[in-house]
């Protein structure tokens, strides 16, 4: 999980009630009470989503909504990637940045309409993006609006994701792309269905109003239950997306890193109009980047955690970023910021407790064999 | 509720200490609570039988998903044989923590030492503290 500090009383979503009912195990993340696990055990939510579905609540996440006739221009302005190329009922991966070009956030854009986009972003990052947004949005023509505590987000993942949606669905889920999506209903509440995750499988996510999302859990847990549909929580989220090599912020990436770092450089566009961070990215990528992002597997047996040291060519590296033993795979997976001229294949060791465990550089996604249709 | 046989001996850190053979031979290993607390165990490091340790001292590591756990020796003693079970079966610290998911069986050094842990029911309390 995220190494932050969490201080204060967490916040519920709207689905903390059918959490306590499952018996999740809640645990405070990005200022959250969220579920970690529910009583089947994150394995055993992480194998079901990899054969056949799980339901999670990412209710967390913040949306912003920008809308109005300069809505395009303060999108572009403050992410890196060119919301231009998008059209409507598609939505981009992108990232956010400040000046000196390290990561404020990794956020999915989403165009809603011609002058009208949704920005979801990272929950612990809702008020600082707020003001990053505000304070970079200038006397552009665009409304700005946080519609966080209005949306509930649910995210259906899995091989059988679409055979148990569809026939909740008033959409034809099929035809819908990767990262494209519709606006329909389900179970008769109006919905945004969106043809996206975080897991490496096939799945939606699903954007309904806060005060529809008990009923669309309970329905969709109901209709999925014949076909191995659990409940899933951050526990197996996050074991899920380490397996693609996803990034996670707060642990992957975060303001002192940036983008072309964490080898996330398709995302930055330097060739649409300025963004906030243009200069410093241009700047790095011509003068090239020292340290990169680097996916490693152990050879021998160890549980590689965020913080322990990471020893590379002779000299002290990393640490390592994320880290778990791969439930699929079965070895221990993780990131570590080497080198740039580090390559896949090459040797590493992690120190645990005072040890060097064996490894090597290794491409990502670890694993290659999701239900993910691109 | 997790489970806390009676008989069976505890400690704070949620060691078990349960009989095994002769007066002074016990099972050492995690208890229901604690299993619940680390969620998947994903493996064990176990010690060699042979080495002895002290009340207290760390004899082995424990792996979860979630996190990693240090195994305190709850009376000093020498490991007579280490559970190999759970080498390829690591999940049977869940499933079955007081049974076959034991991790080492200990010869202690004094077997009156084993009388100063906690009962089932001091360790109850201890749970409802916390």
């Amino acid at each position: 999980m995220s190494h932050d500090q969490e201080t204060g009383t967490p916040r519920k979503t709207p689905l903390y009630d059918e959490h306590v009912r499952l018996g999740a195990k809640l645990v405070p993340f990005g200022g959250f009470a969220m579920p970690v696990q529910y009583p089947t055990g994150i394995r055993a939510e992480h194998e079901a989503v990899r054969t056949a579905a799980g339901l999670f609540d990412v209710s967390h996440m913040g949306e912003f909504r920008v809308q109005g006739p300069g809505a395009l221009e303060l999108v572009s302005g403050i992410t890196t990637n060119d919301p231009a190329r998008l059209s409507i009922g598609q939505a981009q991966y992108s990232a956010m940045c400040i000046e000196d070009g390290g990561i404020q956030d990794d956020l999915v854009v989403y165009r809603l309409g011609e002058d009208r986009f949704r920005l979801v972003v990272n929950a612990a990052n809702i008020a600082a993006d707020w003001a990053h947004v505000v304070e970079h949005a200038g006397d552009v023509d665009a409304e700005l609006t946080d519609e966080s505590e209005e949306i509930a987000l649910l995210a259906l993942q899995g091989p059988a994701a679409l055979e148990i949606l569809q026939p909740l669905a008033s959409e034809a889920l099929d035809p819908i792309g990767f990262y494209h999506y519709v606006e329909g209903r389900v179970d008769d509440v109006p919905a945004v269905i969106s043809r996206t995750g975080y897991t490496g499988e096939d799945g939606f996510e699903l954007y309904v109003a806060a005060s529809d999302a008990g009923r669309v859990w309970r329905r969709l847990l109901e209709a999925g239950e014949s076909t191995g549909l659990i409940p899933a929580g951050l526990g197996a989220r996050d074991t899920l997306r380490l397996e693609m090599g996803y990034a996670l912020y707060g642990n992957d990436i975060d303001r002192k890193t940036t983008p072309l770092e964490a080898g996330l450089g398709w995302l930055v566009k330097l060739d649409k109009d300025p963004f906030v961070g243009r200069e410093a990215l241009r700047r790095q990528k011509e003068e090239g980047i020292r340290r990169r992002l680097r996916g490693f597997r152990l050879t021998e047996r160890g549980f590689p955690r965020a913080g322990y040291p990471v020893r590379y060519a002779g000299s002290e590296a990393g640490p390592v970023r994320s880290g778990t033993v791969s439930p699929t795979l079965g070895y221990g997976i993780g990131t570590a910021y080497l080198p740039a001229d580090a390559a896949p294949g090459d040797e590493l060791a992690v120190v645990i407790r005072d040890e060097e465990v064996p490894g090597t550089v290794e491409s990502m996604p670890f694993y290659r064999d999701g239900s993910l249709r691109r | 509720m997790s489970e806390v046989p009676e008989g069976l001996h505890y400690t704070e850190e949620h060691e078990y200490v349960r009989a095994a053979d002769g007066d002074d031979e016990f099972y050492v290993g995690i208890t229901d609570y604690a299993q619940s607390e680390l969620g998947d165990v994903v493996f064990v490091e176990l010690p060699s039988a042979g080495d002895s340790f002290d009340k207290m001292e760390v004899f082995g590591t424990i792996e979860a998903v979630k996190a990693v756990s240090e195994l305190f020796c709850p009376v000093p003693g020498e490991v007579l044989e280490v559970n190999d079970s759970l080498d390829g079966d690591p999940a049977l610290v869940n499933s079955d923590p007081y049974g076959e998911g034991w991790m080492i069986r200990l010869k202690v050094s004094d077997p009156s030492d084993v009388q100063g842990l906690l009962t089932a029911e001091a360790y109850r309390a201890h749970l409802d503290e916390g």
